[in-house]
């Protein structure tokens, strides 16, 4: 098993960290993984992406010219990386923002609707989990108890209060692709 | 009586320190730096610190400072003496440690090391010789030099539209929360020595105590520099140098 | 079975040094490495070996801080990126010619000048090829992997102490700021003042019971400075003979020979998949030591194969030690970005096919 993914959307989006988690997973797992952000202070405000990539061998380059699935949270990311998901590939983007869907056929796009459920769930800060949850309906990459328990191995005690909530985002997530 | 009767060891008022090497020093006639090498030597003797004194020497007149007081040195980089004094502190906090710095060193090239070592009230002691010249390249102008006076690059006397103005720059080290002492003192009588030897031994003993930095600026002459002999050098000391740079503590806390 | 984490390249780097007993870091922040020293204040190792950290009012304080803590005998270190790193060369110099053991890490970002946060190697030549001032060399070590940034502070310093001479860990944004699963040594007890004392009788301890020491790298006499030359020269031959590493992939009977270290030679290892589903035969030396350089290595490699390819961030550095390598027995061209751009695999690819298949 090889997967290789690009997140892209906003700074403060939560791209990083949702690259951060699907790591983290993967290392629960025991598989081979790298992370790799587009970095620096620019980021904040501007676009942001990262490359994770998950193996059960060893992983070549960090950097790539082309993905198996394609996570784009805005538009500037979508015209960025269409063209770069492998054909056969996934392409999921979220709606919000989007004036210029997609137009590949030879690769499975899925939109979702992640920012208006985080207006449902009234917290703004479990977006980029309900993408998670989205993209792992989709992709089975990892199991989404690898996802709680990567949460918990990586966040500090004093926020476990907080994974009840990316727990419900994440399972919000798998509910809209499957709407 | 003869010579011989006279030089005993009973009768022996007077010796050099244990810890200034017998050897021939490098600095003109007339220099203060022997002075000041001298009484360090003295109060390390005095203060029992011979095993763990380390001694920090700059760039400059004083660079082979670590040939003739005979404890353990670290000759650092032009300005970097406050850093690198620094750093042994900070690794081994139960030495003395003290830089030994002219003004060209410790107010030129090493202004910001001296500013912010004594900002972060590191617990070293800085000697830092002001004599208003760069000795060792020459006869330069340094940050200290009065306006008026000539040297290699002010030929026609330092202008302040042209070089900017002599730095006073204890009176800045004085107004920094890590600085604990900062006093200007000279060695040009026996009792300015006296009173600088006290001044020195306060600042290594604020080394050992922790109490932050201490800077005891000696003002001083350059006879070659200065292009005058030594009694005339001190003349001149003290008409111009003791105006900008007067004599007496600046902080003591 | 020790416990695999997932960490930055820099974070790796920050734990390997507390956990190798590390005496002291004194650094300044600057992307994209400024994760060494953040690292190193939130884990607090103060509070647990006694190792010391401090953020310095510059990188020229930081690289002198490391002189002096070398000079006490003492597991020092600091890191920077390109800009930053040139402020430190004069003081990199002075370790050299105070035959000084110290760790220095450079995250190389684009240049010249300010340039860019973004990945680069083309502080090749300054790491390599002296930096400072004088004839002196400093081991560089090249990571390509998170594992290899945690291994090589240990390794690094190994060398450093077993030469007296500053090693280099050359790193850059890639390396830096990826996350891989890393497994973090033992944790190592700091050397005591005794241990200090008896592995460098040399060192500025304070003389008790013997006679002053003296780190100092001043010699005015002109035939002692030339026998101190001597000696650093013959430290360097020995470190040649003994230090040289290199990583070899399927380089035996390979059509064309990729020559790339650090985050390019991850790069190439993917080229070398895209090229072996076009039926195109590709080896790959990693130099794992950029100084000493694998030439022997480079050369023997090279016997047989129809060109070779050095793939560098850079308009061409490192192509000039492989050219020298092989003595023009074989062609040798340069494919490289500049400016932090990053080719992807398929770009070198093309280069490759462009450069020696279909010229």
């Amino acid at each position: 098993m090889k997967e290789e993914i690009i997140i892209a959307g906003f700074g403060g989006q939560g791209v990083l960290s949702m690259g951060k988690i699907l790591a983290y997973s993967g290392l629960m797992e025991d598989k081979e993984v790298t992370w790799m952000p587009s970095y620096g202070p620019e980021q904040r405000g501007g676009t942001a992406n990262v490359t994770v990539i998950l193996s059960d061998e060893r992983i070549s380059s960090p950097i790539l010219n082309a993905y198996d699935t394609a996570v784009v949270l805005n538009q500037q990311s979508l015209d960025r990386f269409e063209s770069k998901v492998k054909p056969g590939g996934v392409l999921i983007y979220d709606s919000y923002g989007i004036h210029t869907p997609p137009k590949r056929t030879d690769i499975k796009v899925y939109h979702i609707n992640a920012m208006e459920a985080t207006f449902e769930l009234k917290n703004n800060k479990a977006f980029n989990m309900i993408v998670l949850g989205a993209l792992l309906k989709v992709k089975p990459i990892v199991a989404v108890e690898s996802v709680l328990k990567g949460l918990k191995k990586t966040l500090p005690e004093r926020h476990h209060n907080l994974i009840p909530m990316n727990e419900e985002a994440l399972h919000r997530g798998v509910d809209i692709m499957e709407e | 009586m003869d010579i011989n009767d006279i030089i005993k060891p009973e009768n022996r008022v007077y010796k050099r320190p244990a810890l200034l090497n017998d050897t021939h020093m490098h600095y003109c006639p007339g220099c203060s730096h022997g002075v000041v090498h001298k009484l360090i030597a003295e109060i390390l003797e005095e203060m029992n610190a011979e095993d763990k004194a380390i001694g920090v020497a700059p760039v400059g007149c004083a660079v082979f400072a670590y040939n003739y007081i005979d404890v353990d040195f670290i000759e650092a980089a032009h300005g970097r003496a406050p850093a690198v004094a620094t750093a042994i502190k900070r690794l081994q906090p139960d030495k003395l440690v003290f830089t030994y710095q002219g003004d060209g060193d410790l107010a030129a090239i090493g202004t910001a090391e001296t500013i912010h070592a004594a900002n972060r009230g590191e617990n070293i002691a800085i000697v830092f010789i002001n004599n208003a010249i760069y000795g060792m390249t020459g006869g330069q102008m340094a940050p200290t030099t009065l306006l008026g006076m000539k040297t290699a690059t002010t030929p026609y006397g330092r202008r302040a539209d042209l070089n900017g103005y002599p730095l006073a720059i204890s009176n800045l080290v004085a107004q920094l929360d890590g600085a604990c002492y900062v006093t200007r003192q000279s060695v040009h009588t026996p009792a300015a020595v006296r009173k600088a030897k006290a001044a020195i031994r306060k600042a290594f003993e604020n080394s050992m105590a922790g109490k932050g930095t201490s800077l005891v600026e000696i003002v001083s002459t350059c006879n070659s520099g200065w292009k005058l002999p030594p009694v005339q050098a001190n003349e001149w000391m003290k008409e111009h140098m003791f105006e900008k740079y007067p004599i007496g503590d600046l902080k003591n806390v | 079975m020790e416990e695999v984490r997932l960490m930055k390249g820099n974070e790796a780097l920050a734990h390997a040094a507390i956990r190798y007993g590390a005496d002291g870091y004194f650094g300044y922040p600057i992307t994209p490495q400024s994760e060494v020293l953040e690292t190193l204040e939130d884990e607090m190792p103060w509070e647990t070996t006694g190792m010391v950290v401090l953020q310095a009012e510059s990188e020229v304080a930081a690289i002198n801080m490391v002189y002096a803590g070398a000079g006490c005998g003492k597991a020092v270190f600091t890191s920077s990126s390109s800009p930053g790193v040139s402020l430190m060369q004069e003081g990199i110099s002075y370790i050299a010619a105070s035959e000084l053991p110290a760790l220095i890490i450079n995250v190389m970002r684009g240049g010249p000048g300010l340039g860019t946060i973004h990945p680069s190697q083309a502080d090749y030549f300054q790491a390599c090829k002296g930096g400072g001032h004088g004839d002196y060399h400093a081991i560089v070590l090249a990571p390509s992997s998170v594992q290899e940034m945690c291994d090589f502070v240990s390794l690094g310093w190994d060398l450093a102490f077993k030469y007296r001479t500053p090693a280099m860990i050359l790193a850059d944004g890639i390396v830096g700021q990826m996350m891989e699963k890393v497994v973090l040594p033992e944790q190592r007890p700091r050397r005591t003042e005794e241990q200090i004392r008896q592995q460098c009788p040399w060192a500025t301890t304070g003389k008790k019971g013997r006679k002053q020491n003296i780190i100092t790298s001043l010699e005015l006499d002109d035939d002692r400075m030339e026998q101190n030359n001597l000696r650093f020269q013959r430290t360097y031959r020995e470190i040649e003979k003994n230090e040289t590493r290199c990583e070899l992939i399927n380089t035996d009977g390979c059509d064309y020979l990729l020559v790339a270290f650090g985050s390019m030679a991850r790069i190439c290892q993917k080229v070398m998949e895209l090229a072996a589903e076009k039926g195109i035969k590709l080896g790959l030396v990693r130099p794992i030591t950029l100084w000493p350089f694998p030439a022997q290595q480079i050369a023997d490699a090279a016997k047989g194969c129809k060109g070779i390819l050095t793939v560098e961030l850079d308009a061409g550095q490192m192509i000039e030690d492989v050219k020298l390598a092989v003595n023009c027995n074989v062609e040798v061209k340069h494919y490289g970005r500049l400016g932090g751009n990053v080719p992807t695999p398929d770009e070198v690819l093309a280069a490759l096919e462009n450069l020696f298949i279909n010229k």
